[in-house]
């Protein structure tokens, strides 16, 4: 188990290196975001040629990198155009992120499994084709609509919560960011816990439980539900980066200050520190979510075995 | 949520009851009572006057700072503030005197060296301020800000202080209406704080406007407070102002609907068709002080040789201006007759109608003068420009539609977008372009020699195109030298009405501003550069 972690962490480090190249290279690729930063005036070429310098940007892209890289394993991810530094913008934004992705996360689990046992344990009834159609609906309509109309409804013609969450985003503003954000991968996790149940429910060992005389509940949660949330749990650990990097959209529409914000205006501004170094953080994320998922198999199925 | 919002009035109930003040229990979205809760975008440079150069930070330095002038926010015309006379007569050295009394937030006296300070700051290039280049009319800019190299000099020889309200400035050229442009922030004074803990007046920004920062976090919003000891004639009006930064003006404008905003100054362009609707008489949509035009690559010989002229007016006269403001931007932008802005008013210079024909929509004769000039370079023009913001691939395609339109052509006009404004404007400067490109421009100080003279004169800063006309430069050149705004007025006109024969650029529409507010507040207005006047919006 421990070498297995040591092994994958180690993995790790050329994903990471490549990653970091990669988006830095691409936001590279944009061009020389200097000119941009002077408005509709022609830059003063003198002061845009000290800006340039300051920002290592008058040095080849290999050099860039190196030095990036450097400043990067010291600790200092750099400083945006507004002069503050990404590591302050990284601090304010992925614990409001972290917050909106546990919310989404907890509906996900919640909502969706509940729904997909409940209908996967009544297979071709009207409760499965119902949830079997309101997840349909779901997948299909965009976030972006999905946003709008929820934010409309519940914010301005009921005014149940505010349409906009503060900057300091507390749990209880998230509430409805997180079912907007959540949606789309509800309705998966739901179809994947539903098909998976319907499948176990069949299979020889439920037959034996049964048979065995245990309650109905125990047959349920203790050897149905935990073979057949494996493929969920795999689906819900990468959706852990996927929610977090990809909540740009649903950031937008409720106004929240997090990793999407700041993805969003470095991208725009073309302000490569921010961008490194937030889908850096990201690409860390996503990789320890997916060794997390590979320890969690285990526990779920003593069949599975890392030495 | 509900359940917090009611436990936030139980507190506050309680503490009324107990300090008799309910102050911080206003409104869902929790502005004190008498403060306005205003949409913000993220400022895109550190606030220093000298260095920001957007509409975001402006509007924040707009409350907290005042300079020698200040523009009359209905006219727009430029009146002293803390300066008591502005004397010279040469046009080219002037005497500033203060006005006594004034001080900086902190209690700091404001005095010439608060000026000449912060003007030799602005612009040393060690400082690299962008706003840099407003300095270049002063002596002795070439020595701290040389083209290229290490400054030679620290400070401004053309700033001498005379004593603690009195400085003298020459300039490098005759320039009769100098003194009007000193109402643009770059020109505010500075405390020694700025000087002395950059940083930390960075975090905070100390001014001597009629508002002092209470508290910033970057990136999320800044609460103001009305400044009580202010001594100038506009004090603020209510006690406070709270800017929210939104990265979608949909949100603002949604969270305006839900009575969690008082003020939204950028009406989102899919809520246009709603806006009247929603808010009644409590949105406003008038001229700002910018204007967008199509500029011609006249480095381009294909486009600079004899005989396109006509060919460029022609095009000028295939956009049906009236069309497209009315049905992309619900009036939103006006169809431009001249190269100015009517922000500018007439005293300012500008002339309605200038551009004569060459700005009327009339297919018929474009299309007869796109011929006489030898047709499109290549038989077909694209235009450029950036479609990350503003609507610009919408009226794009209107554009060119038009023009296909006139000429009969579908493929006579196709459009280039292009994905971020950095791109774009680094196409434009390396002139990688051979067909015309958007050119927009934002006053700095409602001057018509700030539409003219950075834009068309021989090699300025904004010339894009590269149009020369020793004509226009001669004519601009004399202007500068009026002693009187009126007859100065009549000479930049005058150069106009080559702009209009040689159709460098050809102009689009005049953008307004447009606000919307809550039914908490009332006087709000724009300024001519569109931006809110916070000072004058009463609460309640």
């Amino acid at each position: 188990m421990g070498r297995y972690v040591i092994r994958r962490l180690l993995q790790m480090v050329p994903v990471f290196i490549g990653s970091t190249f990669l988006i830095f290279f691409m936001v590279y690729a944009l061009g020389d975001p200097v000119a941009a930063l002077f408005g509709d005036k022609a830059p003063d070429p003198a002061t845009a040629a000290r800006i340039r310098r300051e920002l290592y940007l008058d040095e080849p892209l290999w050099k860039q990198y190196g030095h990036y890289m450097g400043q990067i394993l010291s600790g200092d991810f750099g400083t945006a155009f507004n002069g503050q530094k990404v590591t302050e913008l990284m601090a304010d934004a992925f614990p409001v992120t972290l917050r909106l992705t546990l919310v989404a996360i907890l509906f996900e689990i919640v909502i969706g499994i509940t729904l997909g046992v409940l209908s996967g344990l009544r297979r071709g009834r009207s409760v499965d084709t119902s949830v079997l159609l309101l997840t349909l609906i779901v997948v299909s309509i965009p976030t972006f609509v999905s946003g709008y109309v929820l934010q409309y409804l519940f914010g301005v013609k009921w005014g149940i919560v505010s349409p906009s969450v503060s900057p300091e985003a507390p749990f209880d503003e998230l509430l409805l960011p997180g079912i907007v954000l959540a949606l789309t991968s509800l309705a998966y996790v739901t179809r994947l816990s539903r098909t998976s149940i319907a499948e176990n429910s069949r299979a020889d060992y439920v037959r034996t439980a049964v048979a065995k005389g245990l309650p109905r509940r125990r047959v349920v949660t203790r050897h149905l539900l935990r073979n057949s949330l494996i493929p969920v749990v795999t689906f819900i650990g990468t959706d852990v980066g996927a929610l977090m990097g990809g909540a740009i959209v649903t950031e937008r529409i409720f106004n929240i200050h997090g990793v999407g914000f700041q993805l969003y205006q470095g991208i725009l501004r073309q302000n490569s520190p921010t961008v490194v170094g937030f889908v850096t953080i990201l690409v860390i994320v996503f990789l320890l979510a997916n060794l997390f998922v590979d320890l969690l198999y285990a526990v779920l199925d003593p069949r599975i075995r890392y030495a | 949520m509900r359940g917090a919002t009611r436990a936030r009035w139980a507190v506050c109930a309680l503490s009324a009851v107990l300090a008799a003040a309910a102050a911080g229990c206003g409104g869902g979205g929790g502005g004190g009572t008498g403060v306005v809760r205003s949409s913000w975008g993220d400022p895109q440079n550190p606030l220093e006057p000298a260095n920001t150069n957007e509409v975001q930070g402006g509007k924040v330095l707009a409350m907290i700072f005042r300079g020698l002038k200040r523009y009359d926010p209905r006219s727009g015309a430029a009146e002293n503030m803390l300066a008591e006379k502005i004397e010279t007569s040469d046009q080219q050295n002037f005497t500033i005197t203060l006005k006594d009394g004034w001080t900086f937030s902190n209690g700091e006296k404001v005095t010439s060296k608060s000026f000449t300070d912060a003007w030799n700051y602005a612009a040393l290039v060690d400082n690299k301020q962008k706003n840099a280049s407003f300095f270049e009319y002063v002596d002795g800019y070439d020595k701290v800000h040389p083209a290229s190299g290490a400054a030679t000099a620290k400070t401004l020889s053309g700033l001498v202080v005379k004593d603690d309200r009195t400085f003298t400035v020459k300039l490098k050229t005759k320039f009769s209406t100098w003194p009007d442009t000193l109402g643009y922030t770059a020109y505010a004074p500075l405390p020694r704080a700025f000087f002395d803990d950059h940083a930390a007046w960075l975090k905070k920004p100390v001014g001597n406007g009629p508002y002092a920062i209470d508290s910033y976090a970057k990136g999320s919003a800044m609460k103001l407070t009305k400044w009580d000891g202010y001594p100038g004639d506009d004090k603020a009006k209510n006690s406070g102002v709270e800017l929210r930064v939104y990265t979608d003006n949909n949100t603002a404008y949604t969270d305006l609907q839900a009575g969690n905003l008082d003020l939204v100054d950028d009406i989102p362009s899919a809520q246009l068709k709603n806006v009247k609707n929603d808010l009644g008489d409590r949105y406003i949509n008038q001229p700002a002080g910018i204007i967008q035009t199509l500029a011609f690559p006249m480095y381009d010989a294909n486009w600079s040789k004899s005989g396109m002229e006509k060919v460029r007016r022609g095009l000028s006269m295939a956009i049906n201006r009236d069309q497209i403001t009315d049905q992309i931007y619900q009036k939103t932008r006006t169809p431009a007759t001249d190269w100015t802005s009517p922000a500018l008013g007439e005293k300012g210079g500008y002339k309605a109608g200038l551009c004569g024909d060459a700005c009327t929509f009339d297919a018929a004769s474009a299309k007869k003068l796109i011929q006489e000039g030898g047709g499109l370079p290549g038989g077909r023009i694209t235009l450029t420009s950036n479609v990350d913001t503003g609507s610009h691939r919408v009226w794009m395609d209107a554009v060119c539609n038009s023009i296909n339109n006139a000429l009969g052509n579908d493929n006579a006009c196709i459009v280039n977008p292009v994905g971020t404004f950095a791109d774009f404007r680094n196409q434009i400067s390396e002139q990688r372009l051979s067909n015309p490109f958007r050119s927009g421009w934002q006053m700095d100080y409602p001057l018509i020699q700030n539409f003219l003279q950075p834009l068309y004169y021989t090699d300025a800063s904004s010339n894009y195109g590269k149009f020369s006309d020793p004509q226009f430069d001669k004519l601009v050149d004399e202007a500068n030298a009026e002693s009187s705004q009126g007859a100065a007025n009549a000479k930049f006109q005058d150069a106009e009405r080559i702009l209009a024969r040689e159709m460098p650029a050809i102009p689009l529409w005049y953008q307004n501003g447009s606000a919307g507010y809550s039914d908490r507040v009332s006087d709000v207005t724009l300024n001519p550069f569109s931006v809110p006047v916070y000072e004058q919006i009463k609460v309640g």
